[in-house]
């Protein structure tokens, strides 16, 4: 008598599962092959240092740059503390209310699978015109923020989560106060969880163009203040292929410099993350 | 009588070894419950001062959980209700409004698997320190360094103060968090099987930490290993599982306990024909 696993021959699930996780490797190799084939010509000094010009076939992405910061920098400076806070009551203080959380849950859950388009004319409808905070970075980014801000609860509940329950136990047995549990413990502990939920939810806001579209804008000038309109990398690149012919080339190099700024943010994160939990 | 019922001091007056000191921490028909799961009921057991008592027992006794009422930590339950009474001294331990902030720092507690806090050595210790008051850097220092030589720790990490406490081995873990426990100078200590995780070196290291205890601090030490029990206490309870929850089935001197047990379940499990 043979075994299954003993019998000669193919292991035809085995193949499946190269054979899709090949494929998938492969489509990504072939688009990053592709982006770094046309856009290192591109790269350069000046690239990333001087104002776009002509539509953006000619100069560089100075302002982009500079939007696509500031954007960030508003949608992740109300998300953070939003998110971290949500995900802290989520996991350490609705213990008690499993009813509540769970509806808060389930509305997040919702949420964070909202196509963007949607959060794009909610937020026109909201921040630029109800609020009447016009075309402008601050708008962009508050959208942005809406749509981040389910992905990065969720995970950072998660990273709450999986705090071992002997470190609140300890604190709890040394007559430890909550907030200084959570500022000194939980928090670090809880690190890898968020920076998970930062890097997708960044990942999410760098790669956003619908929900920026109507919200942002795309004036291609150098924002004077967060109440300016600004052109972020993404809408660059789509207003670059789409509308603009001859662009490709800077579409290419833009595209670049979204991938590395991407790899560049999510090394830093979990380097500091890692710094943080091992409590240095 | 049942099988179950306490054979308590007052009916052994044999086992009087308890009786000669004040006694320090006393609970009195003690239960706890889960919601409707009963944790442990009926216990009356008194921590002298100074002495070890080792509370031992099979598993699902009660046992961490009678330890987890003394600090107060069943109030993290959602569902925990302690009845009956548990005084130390003037104390009432089961006030509503205890402050038990004051409490957990009168009465520290050991857990089963080491926990440091994911912080550095000193940080591990500076923060409760901190959190109750202590923040000249003179005097948390004093407080570290002494804390750190009575669990013998300090000459291993003296020159690595500021590296993670999760780089050191499980029973340097296991002292650290001793060291935690002392650093805020309790009077009571509470240990929960608090060799069964570190190997047999470690183990006897804590063991004999315990054992310089006496005297210095109350403590309540569960374990599941009888030779420990007998090696460090004063004072042994025995905690048996009935249909509803755990129970105090004996109470006395360790060498009572272990040289001639008065209840039949007690005979068996010190004879480890039970348990």
């Amino acid at each position: 008598m043979q075994t299954p696993s003993s019998k000669p021959g193919l292991d035809w699930a085995a193949i499946a599962i190269w054979t899709i996780a090949t494929l998938i490797t492969a489509t990504f190799c072939c688009i990053l092959l592709d982006i770094l084939w046309h856009g290192l010509g591109q790269l350069s000094w000046e690239f990333l240092t001087t104002a776009p010009a002509n539509a953006g076939r000619d100069g560089g992405i100075n302002s982009i740059l500079v939007s696509t910061g500031l954007i960030l920098l508003v949608c992740l400076s109300v998300s953070i503390p939003l998110g971290v806070g949500t995900a802290i009551f989520l996991a350490e203080f609705a213990r008690g209310n499993p009813q509540f959380s769970r509806w808060v849950r389930r509305s997040l859950d919702i949420l964070a699978g909202v196509p963007s388009i949607v959060f794009g004319l909610f937020g026109y409808a909201f921040f630029v015109q109800r609020l009447g905070l016009g075309f402008s970075i601050l708008s962009g980014g508050l959208t942005l923020a809406c749509m981040v801000l389910p992905i990065l609860i969720r995970a950072a509940e998660e990273g709450f989560r999986a705090v071992p329950d002997g470190y609140r136990l300890g604190a709890a047995s040394l007559g430890l106060s909550r907030w200084g549990t959570l500022q000194q413990v939980l928090l670090p502990s809880a690190m890898p969880g968020l920076v998970v939920g930062l890097v997708l939810g960044i990942g999410r806001a760098m790669a956003e163009t619908a929900a920026l579209i109507f919200t942002s804008g795309y004036v291609d000038r150098m924002p004077g203040s967060v109440w300016d309109s600004g052109r972020s990398l993404s809408i660059h690149i789509f207003d670059l292929s789409m509308n603009v012919p001859g662009g490709e080339q800077q579409a290419y190099g833009s595209a670049l410099v979204l991938i590395l700024l991407l790899i560049v943010i999510n090394s830093f994160a979990s380097w500091v993350a890692q710094r943080y939990q091992l409590g240095l | 009588m049942t099988a179950l019922d306490t054979y308590s001091q007052t009916e052994h007056p044999e086992a009087s070894h308890t009786q000669a000191v004040a006694e320090l921490i006393q609970a009195d028909s003690l239960s706890l419950h889960y919601g409707k799961t009963i944790a442990f009921s009926e216990v009356s057991l008194g921590l002298g001062a100074g002495e070890i008592t080792a509370i031992v027992g099979p598993s699902g006794c009660g046992k961490s959980s009678f330890l987890m009422c003394l600090n107060r930590l069943t109030d993290l339950v959602p569902e925990a209700e302690v009845t009956g009474r548990l005084s130390w001294g003037n104390w009432d331990l089961l006030h509503p409004k205890l402050d038990t902030t004051r409490l957990r720092r009168r009465v520290g507690m050991i857990l089963q698997k080491p926990n440091p806090f994911p912080l550095s050595i000193w940080k591990n210790l500076a923060f409760p320190l901190a959190e109750h008051g202590i923040k000249q850097r003179a005097e948390q220092q004093q407080r570290i360094e002494l804390a750190l030589q009575e669990v013998g720790l300090w000459d291993e990490v003296k020159d690595r103060l500021r590296s993670s406490a999760l780089q050191l081995s499980g029973g340097q873990q296991q002292r650290l968090c001793l060291a935690r426990a002392l650093v805020l100078q309790p009077e009571v200590l509470l240990m929960d099987e608090p060799c069964s995780a570190l190997d047999p070196i470690s183990s006897r290291r804590v063991e004999e930490l315990v054992l310089g205890m006496r005297g210095r601090y109350t403590v309540a030490i569960v374990t599941h290993n009888l030779a420990q029990a007998k090696r460090l206490a004063d004072q042994t309870a025995v905690f048996w599982t009935e249909t509803a929850g755990g129970k105090l089935i004996e109470l006395g001197a360790t060498t009572q306990i272990f040289e001639a047990p008065q209840h039949p379940l007690t005979q068996d499990y010190v004879r480890g024909l039970q348990g």
